[in-house]
């Protein structure tokens, strides 16, 4: 269906302009540019009002884990809806608020800060496969590309810490610095777990690899490399119980105290796309993408069924629910654990998870050459 | 060996699991919620709310100026200044209750020996302008009019600990 829409749009919608600007010669290139910004926008859209919706999930699901309701008031049209409206109400305070530039910054900074923390997270959805043909950048080095681009978003927070001339904005930086170069170790060596059991960098490979039932997905083989994984996300998305660089009972909001409005909501939406991204990453890497927990088990005869077949056969939903279990994840952690103390993290992270992805690896590394079914002996 | 078993505990992660449990169970209990302005929690006969000067079934206002209430309020909230009325009675010619200086505990109705300076159950109140927070002997009587049914029966509930 997806495909027919983007077939409708270039036919009817990009030709037509590229034909009518451009002259011959160049009308190949540009519509292929055009293509791409397309796909981007079908892609980035979604992702935008998932984090919008995100921030309102978290405040419901917490409230509801604390006996409270939540928001439910912000509407449409005179209907409360349960507080649907809430994000858009939100957005829209956030956006008419002033953007206040503190004298003692540096403006260039300060102003490069937030955006250079939100683009790495939704740049890096360019190698994410939604299913085995929709993916933007189907590039042999997906792996890679993430990593390096999840690691990219530290320097949002480092130079936002900088730039802000404050101290507590300081103080907040730093402490993100250390925690996230310290998880990044961990989450990579997990990552080469997944990249050895794959045998590819290739994102769209890594899920193919994973393909017969849910047991033949890696978060059983690589179990202990799927939970380092994991918390190492949230550590790497400053989130609770690993938030101590926001820390408000310590250190007011940390990097971004001194930031408010727009500024202020794209580092919040930052952190958001962050967190989507880490659910996303973990469904695709651990838990086989768009494949269907099912497959295999039940009859293939069972799948070609009308309704039932469509839902229990493999395809993009089983992405968006495994997400948005993960996602549900971060929102029960925070619902649930007390703040970690600033040792406790670094000793969680340098001695605890180091050694037993180290250890995993070799585990893993003997599990592939010795070809032990029913992971690795295809 | 408990040192191995605290280890083993905390390698699985089983204490967090646990707590896990624990918040799962409360997403689904019943929620707490009060709605404030179509719900409301219920509230108590002493109820010290927003203040009210009470009069007798004749008309004749209660306060006698003893200064009682002005002398125990620890929020130098009260000031009051008082005259010899024609028929030869004390009588007050200045109450006020600076709200935004009092701390509501009570103790000016507590201190009056007539039962004339009351807090009544109303707190759904506010001031738009400087000044408006700043009650006057006239508006605490009409306020003691208006809920006058309320704060006698608030009294008749209390008098039986009193």
């Amino acid at each position: 269906m997806i495909e027919s829409v983007f077939q409708l749009i270039t036919q009817y919608l990009l030709q037509p302009a590229v034909s009518f600007v451009l002259p011959v010669d160049y009308q190949a290139e540009g519509l292929y540019v055009l293509q791409t910004v397309v796909k981007i926008m079908a892609i980035l859209t979604p992702v935008l009002v998932t984090v919008a919706y995100f921030t309102y999930a978290e405040r419901k699901v917490i409230g509801f884990i604390q006996g409270r309701i939540g928001p439910n008031r912000v509407g449409f049209f005179g209907f409360s809806l349960w507080g649907l409206g809430q994000p858009i109400a939100d957005a829209v305070k956030l956006i008419v608020k002033e953007i206040v530039i503190p004298t003692g910054s540096n403006k260039t900074l300060f102003v490069i800060a937030p955006i250079l923390s939100l683009a790495p997270s939704l740049a890096a959805w360019a190698v994410i496969p939604f299913d085995d043909t929709k993916v933007l950048a189907n590039i042999n080095a997906g792996l890679l590309y993430v990593l390096a681009l999840t690691s990219l978003a530290v320097y949002g927070v480092i130079i936002a810490g900088w730039a802000s001339n404050s101290k507590y904005a300081f103080l907040g930086a730093m402490r993100s610095a250390a925690q996230i170069v310290a998880y990044e170790i961990a989450m990579g060596f997990a990552l080469v777990g997944v990249l050895v059991a794959a045998g590819s960098l290739n994102l769209g490979d890594i899920v193919y690899a994973q393909s017969g039932s849910f047991i033949h997905w890696f978060w059983l083989p690589l179990l202990p490399l799927f939970v380092v994984y994991f918390i190492s996300g949230v550590a790497e998305t400053n989130r609770a119980p690993f938030d101590v660089a926001e820390g408000e009972s310590e250190i007011v909001a940390g990097f971004h105290v001194e930031y408010g409005g727009m500024a202020f909501s794209v580092f919040f939406m930052a952190e958001y796309a962050n967190m989507v991204l880490i659910a996303v990453l973990s469904a695709i890497m651990f838990c086989g993408g768009w494949l269907s927990p099912v497959q295999g088990i039940v009859p293939e005869s069972f799948l070609s069924t009308p309704l039932i077949g469509a839902v229990l056969d493999e395809g993009m939903h089983w992405l968006l629910i495994k997400t948005s279990f993960f996602m549900f994840l971060f929102l029960w952690f925070r619902a649930t654990f007390p703040r970690y103390r600033y040792d406790q993290i670094m000793r969680l992270g340098w001695k605890v998870f180091i050694p037993i992805t180290i250890v995993w690896l070799v585990v893993i590394a003997s599990l592939v050459v010795g070809q032990v079914p029913p992971w690795f002996d295809g | 060996m408990d040192a191995i078993k605290n280890y083993v505990t905390s390698l699985f992660l089983w204490e967090l699991l646990k707590g896990l449990q624990l918040t799962g169970r409360y997403l689904f209990k019943r929620k707490i919620t009060v709605q404030y302005p179509e719900e409301k929690t219920p509230q108590s006969h002493r109820f010290r709310g927003l203040h009210a000067l009470r009069r007798y079934p004749n008309g004749e206002e209660r306060c006698i100026a003893c200064k009682l209430c002005e002398a125990v309020c620890p929020a130098v909230a009260i000031t009051i200044s008082s005259e010899q009325r024609d028929d030869g009675s004390r009588r007050t010619t200045q109450y006020d209750i600076d709200l935004t200086k009092c701390i509501f505990c009570g103790f000016c109705e507590e201190s009056c020996p007539v039962d004339s300076i009351v807090e009544t159950r109303i707190f759904e109140y506010h001031g738009e302008k400087r000044g408006d927070l700043l009650m006057t002997k006239q508006r605490l009587l009409e306020i003691g009019d208006m809920a006058e049914q309320q704060i006698a029966e608030d009294r008749a509930r209390d008098a039986f600990y009193r």
